[in-house]
C-alpha cells in the first residue's frame, strides 16, 4: 500500500460558522482511486467538510491540498482551475431546472470543451447512458423521480471527465434496491474510470459495500475519531462511537 | 359517553399518596390538575413516594402523559419518588421512553430581550454590512458587465431570450393598462384646474410632458419591479435553496455572469422600449379625456403634443428608463443571491427585493430630477 499516491491531503483543518467551531484538528488523506467515506453522525459536520473541500467555503485554519498544491492558499483562479477537474452530485441533484437533462450535461461541456453540437449531443447520451437515463435527454428535472435526479446528476458531475468525484449523500432517500444500484455503479465507474471518489454517508450498508478509506468525524468531540477502511475500523476500533456507529448501536465487545 | 376524568388523591401510608385516576383521560377534556397534589405536598410534609391507581382508567392519550410528565416534574423538585408500576403499561413505557435521553440543558433557544442600545448598534452594524454587500454586488456586476463588451462573459443566450420575452412582451398588457390609466388620470385632475382659466387645451402638454420625461419610466419601473424583480428574487432563491447555483461555482461558472448578467441584459433592453409603449397608451389615455370630456378636436390635441414634447424630454424618460431596468434586475438578482436555504427565506427575498426595487426608483428619480434641473434641461 505504500505506492499510494496521495490524491487530497487534510491537514490540521478546523471548520467553523463565525465563532462556533465545528470540527478541530482533522487531518487525513484520500489517495488516487481511493473511495473515501466522510462519515459520521447527523449534524457532525459532514456537508459542511465537502463544502471546504470543493471550494464553497472557506475553513477556519489549515490546509487543504490537491496534489502539492495549497487548495485554500492558491489565489482563486488556480481554486477555479483545480476544482474544474473534479465533479459534485450535490443531495438532492441540484440539477438546473430550468433546462432539460440533456441541456443540465451538455453545459460544462459547452463552457470548457471546443465540441460541436453534434459530438455534445454524442457525450451527453453517452453520460446519460452510463447512469441508466437514456431516452430521458429532453425530460425537465421536475419530471424525474429523486432517484433519477440524483443520477442525472452523477452524469452532469461526470460531463467532463473528472479525476475525482464528490457525492453528499447519494443514497439518502432512495428505496434499497435503487440505492444499492447506485452503489455499483460508483465502484463500477471506480474500476473502470479510476476515479477518487469522495462519498459524504451515514449509510452503513453503503459504507461497508464501497467505502475502501474513510474519516469519522465525532460530533461530541468536535473532532475526527478515525481513519482508515471502514472494514479495518469496524475489526479493529476500540472508540466506543466509532464501534457503535458502524454497528449501529451494539456495544463494544469487552 | 366516556366518563369524566377524575383524581382522587388518598394517602396510603404515612409518607405515601394513592392517586386513583378515574374517567376518560384525553387531550382536549378538562383533566384534573397537579394543583392539588401540590396542594396537598405543601400540606402534609414527609411524603416520599406517588403511587398509581388505574384500574377505573377508561382511555387515555398525550393527556395522561403530559398530566404525568408535569407530575413527575413536581416530584423531582420535591425529591419524590414516582413508583409507576400501577400505571398503564403503554403510558410506563412512553414515560420511559421520554426520560431516556436527558434534556440538553445548552439546547433551548435563549429567550432573552436585548437591551435596546444593543439593538440599535446591532441594527447600525447590519446596515453598514449589507451597505458594503450591496457595494460589492454592484461592483461584481460592473466587472461581469465589462467581460460582456470584451466578449468574454459565459451565459446562455437561449436564457437571455426568455428573459427577454418574459420580461418585455408578457409585460405589455399591464404596462398598457397602468400607463393608459396614469395619462387619463393625470388629464382629469389637469382638466378641472386649466378649465377655471379656460385653458384646457393645455391638458395635451401636461400629460405629454409629464408622461414622456417621467411617469412612463416611473410607472413602468413599479409595474416591472412588482412583476419582475420579484420574480428574479424568488428564481434566484430557489435555485440557491436547491443548491442549484453552488452546482454552478463547482463548475467554475460564475453565477454573476450566468444568472445575473442576462437579466441585467434583458430589462435594460427592455426596460426603454416598454417606456416608449408607455408613453403612447399614456397620452391615449389623455387624449380620450381631452377629446371626449373637454371637446378639444383630434388634430388639435395631437399638434399641441407634438409641439409640447421635445426630444430631450424623451431622452430624459428613456435614460430614466434604462436606469430602472439595472435597477430593478440588480435588487432582484442580489435578493436572491443572498437568500436563505429555506422556502420563507425565497419569500423574504421577494418581498425585500420588490421594496428594495422601490426604493431605488424614487431615490434615483430624485438624482435625476436635480441633475436634469442643474443643467437646465
Amino acid at each position: 500500500m505504500t505506492d499510494r499516491q496521495a490524491h487530497i491531503t487534510v491537514e490540521n483543518l478546523t471548520m467553523a460558522y463565525g465563532d462556533f467551531v465545528l470540527m478541530r484538528d482533522l487531518s487525513y488523506t484520500v489517495y488516487r482511486g481511493d473511495i473515501f467515506i466522510i462519515m459520521g453522525g447527523s449534524g457532525c459536520g459532514k456537508s459542511t467538510m465537502m463544502s471546504i473541500l470543493i471550494g464553497l467555503k472557506k475553513p477556519a485554519t489549515g490546509r487543504v491540498l490537491y496534489g502539492e498544491v495549497d487548495f485554500w492558499g492558491s489565489p482563486p483562479e488556480t481554486r477555479d482551475r483545480i476544482i474544474r477537474r473534479a465533479g459534485v452530485m450535490y443531495q438532492s441533484g441540484a440539477l438546473w431546472s430550468s433546462m432539460t437533462l440533456a441541456e443540465n450535461v451538455a453545459l460544462p461541456l459547452e463552457t470548457y470543451k471546443n465540441l460541436t453540437a453534434a459530438e455534445i449531443k454524442e457525450v451527453v447520451e453517452l453520460k446519460l447512458a452510463l447512469v441508466g437515463l437514456a431516452g430521458f435527454e429532453e425530460f425537465y428535472p421536475s419530471e424525474i423521480s429523486g432517484g433519477m435526479q440524483k443520477r442525472a446528476g452523477i452524469a452532469r458531475a461526470m460531463a467532463l471527465d473528472p479525476e475525482i468525484l464528490f457525492f453528499d449523500e447519494p443514497s439518502a432517500g432512495l428505496d434499497p434496491v435503487s440505492a444499492r444500484r447506485l452503489d455499483d455503479m460508483i465502484l463500477e465507474l471506480r474500476d473502470s474510470l479510476g476515479t477518487t471518489m469522495v462519498v459524504v454517508t451515514h449509510e452503513l450498508a453503503s459504507i461497508f459495500a464501497i467505502g475502501n478509506n474513510s474519516v469519522f468525524l465525532d460530533v461530541s468531540k468536535r473532532t475526527m475519531t478515525a481513519t482508515g477502511d471502514p472494514k479495518q475500523l469496524l475489526a479493529e476500533s476500540r472508540d466506543p462511537v466509532v464501534h457503535e456507529f458502524l454497528t449501529r448501536g451494539e456495544a463494544l465487545p469487552q | 359517553m366516556a366518563a369524566v376524568a377524575e383524581m382522587t388523591v388518598k394517602q396510603a401510608s404515612a409518607d405515601r399518596l394513592l392517586l386513583a385516576l378515574s374517567g376518560s383521560w384525553k387531550l382536549g377534556e378538562a383533566l384534573p390538575s397537579t394543583a392539588d397534589i401540590q396542594k396537598r405536598l405543601e400540606a402534609s410534609g414527609g411524603i416520599e413516594a406517588i403511587a398509581f391507581d388505574t384500574q377505573k382508567l377508561a382511555g387515555w392519550d398525550s393527556g395522561l402523559l403530559t398530566f404525568l410528565q408535569r407530575l413527575r416534574r413536581l416530584c423531582e423538585e420535591n425529591r419524590i419518588r414516582i413508583e409507576s408500576g400501577g400505571l398503564p403499561e403503554g403510558a410506563r413505557q412512553l414515560l420511559a421512553l421520554a426520560a431516556a435521553v436527558p434534556e440538553k440543558k445548552d439546547a433551548r433557544k435563549p429567550h432573552e430581550r436585548q437591551p435596546f442600545l444593543a439593538v440599535v448598534g446591532n441594527e447600525t452594524a447590519d446596515f453598514f454590512v449589507s451597505t458594503g454587500k450591496l457595494l460589492t454586488f454592484i461592483g461584481e456586476a460592473t466587472l461581469a458587465f465589462g467581460r460582456l463588451l470584451r466578449g468574454r462573459a459565459s451565459f446562455r443566450r437561449t436564457d437571455l431570450y426568455l428573459i427577454m420575452e418574459s420580461c418585455g412582451g408578457q409585460a405589455l398588457p399591464i404596462v398598457a393598462l397602468i400607463s393608459f390609466l396614469v395619462g387619463l388620470i393625470l388629464a382629469f385632475m389637469g382638466a378641472i384646474q386649466l378649465l377655471l382659466f379656460g385653458a384646457q387645451i393645455y391638458v395635451a402638454d401636461l400629460v405629454g410632458i409629464a408622461m414622456v420625461r417621467l411617469m412612463a419610466a416611473i410607472m413602468t419601473g413599479v409595474v416591472m419591479a412588482g412583476r419582475t424583480g420579484g420574480a428574479f428574487a424568488a428564481q434566484l432563491g430557489t435555485m440557491q435553496v436547491n443548491q442549484e447555483i453552488d452546482a454552478l461555482k463547482t463548475l467554475g461558472l460564475s453565477p454573476m455572469e450566468f444568472l445575473v448578467l442576462p437579466r441585467m441584459l434583458a430589462l435594460a433592453l427592455m426596460m426603454p422600449l416598454l417606456c416608449l409603449y408607455a408613453n403612447v397608451m399614456g397620452m391615449l389615455g389623455g387624449l380620450v379625456v381631452g377629446v371626449g370630456v373637454l371637446d378639444i378636436g383630434f388634430v388639435q390635441y395631437y399638434q399641441r403634443t407634438v409641439a409640447a414634447v421635445r426630444l430631450w424630454d424623451l431622452g430624459i424618460g428613456i435614460f430614466s428608463g434604462i436606469v430602472f431596468g439595472v435597477i430593478v434586475a440588480l435588487t432582484g438578482c442580489m435578493r436572491g443571491m443572498e437568500c436563505g436555504r429555506s422556502a420563507s427565506a425565497v419569500g423574504e427575498a421577494a418581498t425585500s427585493a420588490v421594496v428594495t426595487a422601490i426604493v431605488g426608483i424614487t431615490v434615483s428619480t430624485a438624482v435625476i430630477t436635480v441633475i436634469c434641473n442643474l443643467l437646465g434641461i
